[in-house]
């Protein structure tokens, strides 16, 4: 016969992964508490539709990054450090294509809009192909870690090449699409900008087309293919080098979506824009369950979603903090992600 | 009778360990070979070397005429080869009907509903699961399945490994009655098994493999009567 005692003992030895968990989270939880009384009456003058508006467009942007994340780990098992910076890049290009479409005298809004998303998409997709062409390539049957470091090192000079050729000063575009639609909710209002809406609608039609890509063309197919069994994809005839291009240049093409649709928002970018974000996105994308295209998606209006509700509602400054913990707490309970599969190990 | 696939004292290392020590071999076209021999011998990974994965790093292998000895794995597959792997590989989240499209990668999507039917026809438990994903099927639906996708490709050379692997010997039965049709169809079949019984009673010709070396060679029935042969492979006596 066990005692009590002695049974509560064996279930902690047991398991102290479990227990751990749980004085991780339990501390965790009584931390966001302590440190950020909720203000009052926030709902009600419409912080939190707001707050919702502008999280659903951080978000959607959060999850085009995160795609490019997610797919290249999925397919080589590598996390593309240098992705943040294919962004930035992009941003720039965006800012280089507005100023050339004006430049010539094009001033609808519309037309300029289209002919930017075509010329970032088409030279950040070229980025995405050299980078792996330079940088990972010729690591393909090395270590895994590897690529990891000349991943860094890309990253390192793609934002020193943008600090050089185009200076360290922040630049900007001007407004492109003013006006709004308010809804008024009490005593206070709700915008929704019509940049705000081009974002959401951009990156719901964006993902859309990827994921029928993905799903139902050949070229989705032989990227599935390569992702699941990479070996067996070559015996079956598909040139698996083609297609890691291939998942690279949809990647990058991704994030020079996101470019575009963040640099009309905020209007603002440096050569180390990438950072942040690049590194939220990959939050997004671990969020999600990496290698999980709808994880990526999901994972980013989350975190775009929960990070915009904690600085409308709790605290601003800490926004960052609450991001991460986020991560943090979800990858304690679910290793593996909101959508991703667990590993299992094969003998 | 013209080699369609020919292996002149082929080396493969793995490392410092020797896999295949100088094989030579040929097929001839309309023919079903088969390649028996023990756990670890070395069939798979002279299968594997057609696709250069490992490369041989001595001697030629040659299809039709032509040294692929140090062609890509895709190229390989492009040109008529297609391979039914030891372990099925399936690709485990894709549905039947995608895992079978994915075998007309080489030839294109021209005869892609034709072929299909003739792929139902042949297994219709796959027809009756083609929507079905592959992880969630048995291993014999799997095997089936992997047999299928190679033949979309309209192999001239079909290459099974160990088809027979854990497989019900009901299971088995049916396999290779299958592959006793497509035999009877003209296919070329080069067929690698540990299950010499059912792999000699298919075959045209046999190869023996020891240790990474051939060290017999005759017609299936030859090798069905040979004393050494049963003693080894066929449970003896």
């Amino acid at each position: 016969m066990e005692t009590a005692r002695g049974m509560r003992l064996r279930l902690l030895g047991t398991c102290p992964v479990r227990f751990i968990r749980l004085v991780l989270s339990c501390s965790l939880a009584s931390l966001t508490v302590h440190l950020f009384p909720l203000r009052e009456n926030l709902i009600v003058d419409g912080i939190f539709l707001q707050q919702l508006i502008n999280g659903l467009t951080l978000g959607s942007v959060y999850g085009l990054i995160a795609i490019g994340y997610t797919m290249v780990y999925g397919i080589i098992g590598m996390i593309n450090f240098a992705h943040g910076d294919v962004y930035m890049v992009s941003a720039y290009l965006a800012a280089i294509g507005i100023a050339l479409l004006s430049f010539f005298g094009f001033e609808s809004f519309p037309f300029i809009i289209f002919g930017t998303l075509l010329f970032t998409i088409a030279v950040t997709g070229m980025y995405g192909y050299a980078i792996e062409r330079i940088a990972y390539k010729p690591l393909r049957n090395s270590t895994r870690l590897a690529p990891l470091i000349s991943a860094i090192g890309m990253s390192l000079i793609l934002q020193n090449y943008v600090q050089i050729s185009q200076g360290a000063r922040q630049q900007g575009i001007p407004t492109m699409l003013d006006g709004a639609l308010r809804f008024h909710i009490g005593e206070g209002f709700v915008q929704l900008t019509y940049t705000k809406l081009f974002i959401i609608v951009a990156s719901i039609a964006g993902m859309l087309i990827l994921t029928y890509i993905i799903k139902y063309t050949r070229l989705g197919r032989m990227c599935r293919a390569t992702q699941q069994d990479r070996k067996m994809a070559q015996i079956l005839g598909i040139n698996t080098d083609r297609v890691i291009s291939y998942v690279f240049v949809i990647g990058a093409a991704m994030a020079a979506l996101a470019g575009v649709l963040i640099t009309l928002n905020y209007g603002t970018f440096d050569f180390n824009a990438g950072f942040i974000i690049g590194i939220k996105a990959f939050t997004a994308a671990v969020l999600g369950g990496i290698g999980s295209l709808p994880g990526a998606m999901l994972g980013g209006i989350i975190l775009g979603v929960a990070e915009a509700q904690f600085s409308g509602l709790v605290n601003s400054d800490f926004k960052d903090v609450f991001a991460f913990s986020l991560l943090v707490t979800i990858m304690i309970f679910r290793p593996q992600g909101l959508l991703g599969k667990p590993q299992v190990a094969k003998v | 009778m013209t080699a369609l696939l020919e292996f002149q004292n082929v080396d493969v290392f793995y490392g410092p360990i020797q896999a295949l020590r100088n094989v030579s071999l040929s097929i001839n076209e309309g023919e079903t070979v088969s390649l028996i021999g023990a756990n670890g011998a070395g069939k798979s990974t002279l299968l594997m070397s057609i696709f250069g994965q490992p490369r041989a790093a001595q001697g030629n292998i040659l299809y039709q005429g032509q040294d692929i000895t140090r062609k890509t794995a895709h190229f390989v597959a492009s040109n008529g080869i297609a391979q039914a792997p030891e372990g099925r590989h399936v690709f485990p989240d894709m549905s039947v009907e995608e895992n079978l499209l994915m075998g007309t990668i080489p030839i294109g999507t021209k005869w892609v509903d034709e072929d299909m039917q003739r792929m139902f026809d042949l297994f219709p438990r796959l027809k009756e699961r083609r929507n079905q994903r592959a992880m969630t099927m048995s291993g014999g639906e799997q095997q089936m399945l992997a047999i299928a996708r190679a033949l979309m490709s309209r192999p001239k050379l079909l290459l099974l490994d160990e088809p027979s692997l854990g497989l019900a010997p009901i299971v088995v039965k049916h396999i290779f009655q299958i592959l006793r049709e497509l035999a009877q169809s003209g296919m070329t079949i080069f067929l690698v098994e540990q299950n010499a019984n059912h792999a000699l009673k298919l075959s045209d010709r046999a190869y023996v493999m020891v240790t990474g070396e051939i060290r017999m060679t005759g017609t299936g029935q030859e090798l069905l009567a040979d004393p050494q042969v049963q003693e080894a492979y066929l449970g003896g006596h």
